[in-house]
């Protein structure tokens, strides 16, 4: 990644961001782009749970651990180096928060979230979810849409290893596994 | 909206355009305007008998020769009469048009519609005729049985015209910098065609005809009225310059022999310039009969066949544009188009120097979303540096400014090829609906 090269992966760098989420409006095919921060790209998606649907989406924890360890590279595409799932009330009733962490901006591969959600059976979770449009199955558009406007930018992100994507991580360890195997060969 | 099992396209309600491919040597596009609505009804009106079905043009015998088909802009829907409350159910980039997303497209600076061609960026482009003909001789007459037409319908106008030729050598399709073309294209579930061996599974119908379930097996939300978008389609239009001598020597700096330039070559296509034999299955040598052989020459992937790019490198075009690995995307089907097009301007003969003339290729896109298939298509795996953190472009359909680097991956230590310039430039594009026959019918009826 280029910012990489330029600021450096050992030095810790963080990075406020305005409002609105992003230094310059760019246009991306859905709305302005988010920008990568030293934490990467990434949403936190919040929405307020349907009365009563609690169990209903902690029940879901289940499926999705059963989901990644039946196929683990089932959400590959989406370039993630985290996922949290978030339930919270902090006096104006049961909220939920999906936040993640991946390599892309948040744009660019939305059909291709969508898509997996509905495979995995994740998109089931948010249909627990004020707001979440009751034509989800024919209308993409109004998915995106849900996304985009439950989702609150940050204003303060850091990076401990700035701008390094998953790939580059699993590449350095992979090197690491490689060169601790030619020491024993050479035993 | 619910399930349908076996959907059936209904054929005589669909324009030819994007599912018959007729002997066609020739081509023009005709780029009109409106000045009153009533002239462009009565133009849509008398003009709809001709426009082939795909029942009919499938079945038309070699002395048919004739292949019209009219799809319209936004603008062009607006002034034909369709009123805003339909109109607003178009879909987003469709209604903005694609000069005004040439930022998402990556169409900047030299690419810029400010810079496009034929008027094409003009609020006044209404519609486009699209007109095959077999030989030259029968273009000439419909194109001047068209101006007479139009000397008595001063209501519509042309606005510019572009003439599309194929170039020699006429012994296999391909464009101006001579890479071999048409070699993948989707099948659709219902047509009867079997997809070569490696090639996407068929699609379902709703991923390029509106009102059909797509691959969720829904019909997704539609543009309203009904009667209007049944059986059409979004074309997405693309002008691109092709710098015939650019590209030349640039094969010439990166390669001392014949040999060594063929093969560059073939790294930035990841097939073989005159064959299309894939890198994935002959890295080494190209092998006509294997390019030859739709049996064969789409038999490929590179998730498990060629996982570092050792023969085809993940920068170069096909890999971007068909990426066939599961790890790079699980919706392959669904980002498909599908492509009609040719070459236009004149051959540059192998040992001619540049001569400066406009030459290139100008193409339609088919599909059913324009931001899912098309946008997502040039903004992301043609355009996105970050793609595969390659911290490139695609050599051919991305947005190069100035001379850039391409990644070979070669054993021990990778190979850079340099002084990689912009060998296109985008220098028009619009978007279309291509609708069905009786929505022609509907707009030629508007008050």
């Amino acid at each position: 990644m280029a910012e990489t090269l330029e600021n450096g992966w050992s030095t810790p760098a963080a990075l406020s961001i305005p409002k609105e989420g992003y230094f310059k409006k760019e246009e991306g095919r859905y709305g302005p782009v988010f920008p990568q921060t030293p934490a990467n790209y990434g949403f936190s998606v919040i929405a307020k749970v349907k009365p009563g649907r609690e169990q209903a989406i902690r029940d879901y924890g289940k499926t999705i651990e059963e989901a990644v360890k039946g196929s683990p590279n089932v959400l590959a595409p989406l370039k993630l180096h985290y996922l949290r799932w978030v339930l919270f009330d902090v006096g104006s009733g049961l909220h939920f928060m999906y936040q993640g962490i991946f390599d892309t901006d948040f744009d660019k591969y939305l059909e291709d979230a969508v898509a997996l959600f509905n495979s995995t059976g994740l998109t089931t979770v948010f249909v627990n979810l004020e707001g979440w449009p009751e034509d989800w199955k024919t209308n993409l558009n109004a998915v995106i849409k849900f996304f985009r406007e439950h989702h609150c930018p940050s204003f303060l992100e850091y990076g401990e290893y700035p701008y390094v994507s998953a790939d580059e991580v699993k590449k350095a360890l992979k090197l690491k596994a490689a060169f601790s195997n030619m020491l024993d060969q050479m035993q | 909206m619910f399930i349908k099992k076996n959907v059936m396209l209904e054929l005589e309600d669909i324009q030819h355009y994007l599912l018959t491919r007729p002997h066609a040597t020739i081509a023009q596009y005709i780029f009109i305007n409106f000045r009153t609505a009533e002239g462009g009804r009565k133009w849509v009106n008398d003009l709809s008998d001709i426009v082939g079905n795909v029942k009919t043009v499938m079945v038309a015998s070699e002395s048919d020769m004739r292949w019209v088909s009219l799809a319209f802009t936004f603008q062009g829907l607006r002034k034909l009469g369709v009123d805003e409350t339909s109109l607003a159910t178009f879909p987003e980039p469709f209604r903005q048009g694609m000069a005004a997303r040439a930022a998402i497209l990556g169409d900047i600076g030299i690419n810029h519609p400010d810079h496009w061609e034929d008027k094409i960026a003009s609020e006044d482009l209404h519609a486009v005729v699209i007109l095959f003909a077999r030989d030259r001789d029968e273009k000439e007459r419909c194109i001047k049985r068209h101006d007479e037409y139009l000397q008595d319908n001063p209501g519509v106008e042309i606005l510019s015209s572009l003439l599309l030729e194929a170039v020699p050598p006429y012994d296999y399709v391909h464009e101006h910098f001579g890479y071999r073309d048409r070699l993948t294209t989707p099948v659709i579930e219902g047509m009867g065609v079997e997809p070569t061996p490696g090639s996407h599974p068929p699609s379902k119908p709703g991923e390029f005809f509106l009102g059909y379930p797509d691959e969720t097996g829904l019909i997704p939300i539609q543009p309203m009225p009904e009667i209007l978008s049944k059986n059409g389609s979004f074309l997405a239009y693309r002008k691109m310059r092709e710098h015939v001598g650019a590209f030349r020597d640039f094969l010439k700096a990166n390669g001392k022999t014949v040999e060594e330039q063929e093969l560059v070559a073939a790294k930035l296509m990841g097939r073989w310039r005159t064959t299309g034999a894939p890198l994935v299955l002959c890295p080494e040598k190209d092998d006509r009969e294997l390019g030859f052989d739709d049996k064969r020459n789409n038999n490929f992937d590179y998730e498990k066949m060629d996982p570092h790019g050792y023969a085809c490198p993940m920068g170069s075009h096909i890999r971007r544009m068909n990426v066939r690995d599961g790890r790079v995307s699980r919706i392959m089907n669904r980002r498909l188009i599908i492509r009609r097009g040719g070459t236009y301007g004149p051959y540059l003969p192998d040992d001619a120097p540049d001569d400066g003339a406009n030459r290139g290729i100008a193409v339609f896109a088919g599909c059913a979303d324009i931001s899912r298939q098309f946008e997502f298509l040039i903004s992301v795996w043609a355009n996105d540096p970050e793609f595969l953190e390659l911290n490139e472009r695609d050599p051919f359909a991305g947005s190069i400014d100035g001379a850039v680097e391409m990644t070979i991956p070669k054993r021990p230590i990778k190979k850079k090829v340099k002084g990689l310039n912009a060998f296109t430039t985008v220098t028009g594009g619009a978007y279309f609906f291509l609708p069905g026959i009786k929505a022609l019918k509907y707009l030629a009826s508007l008050k």
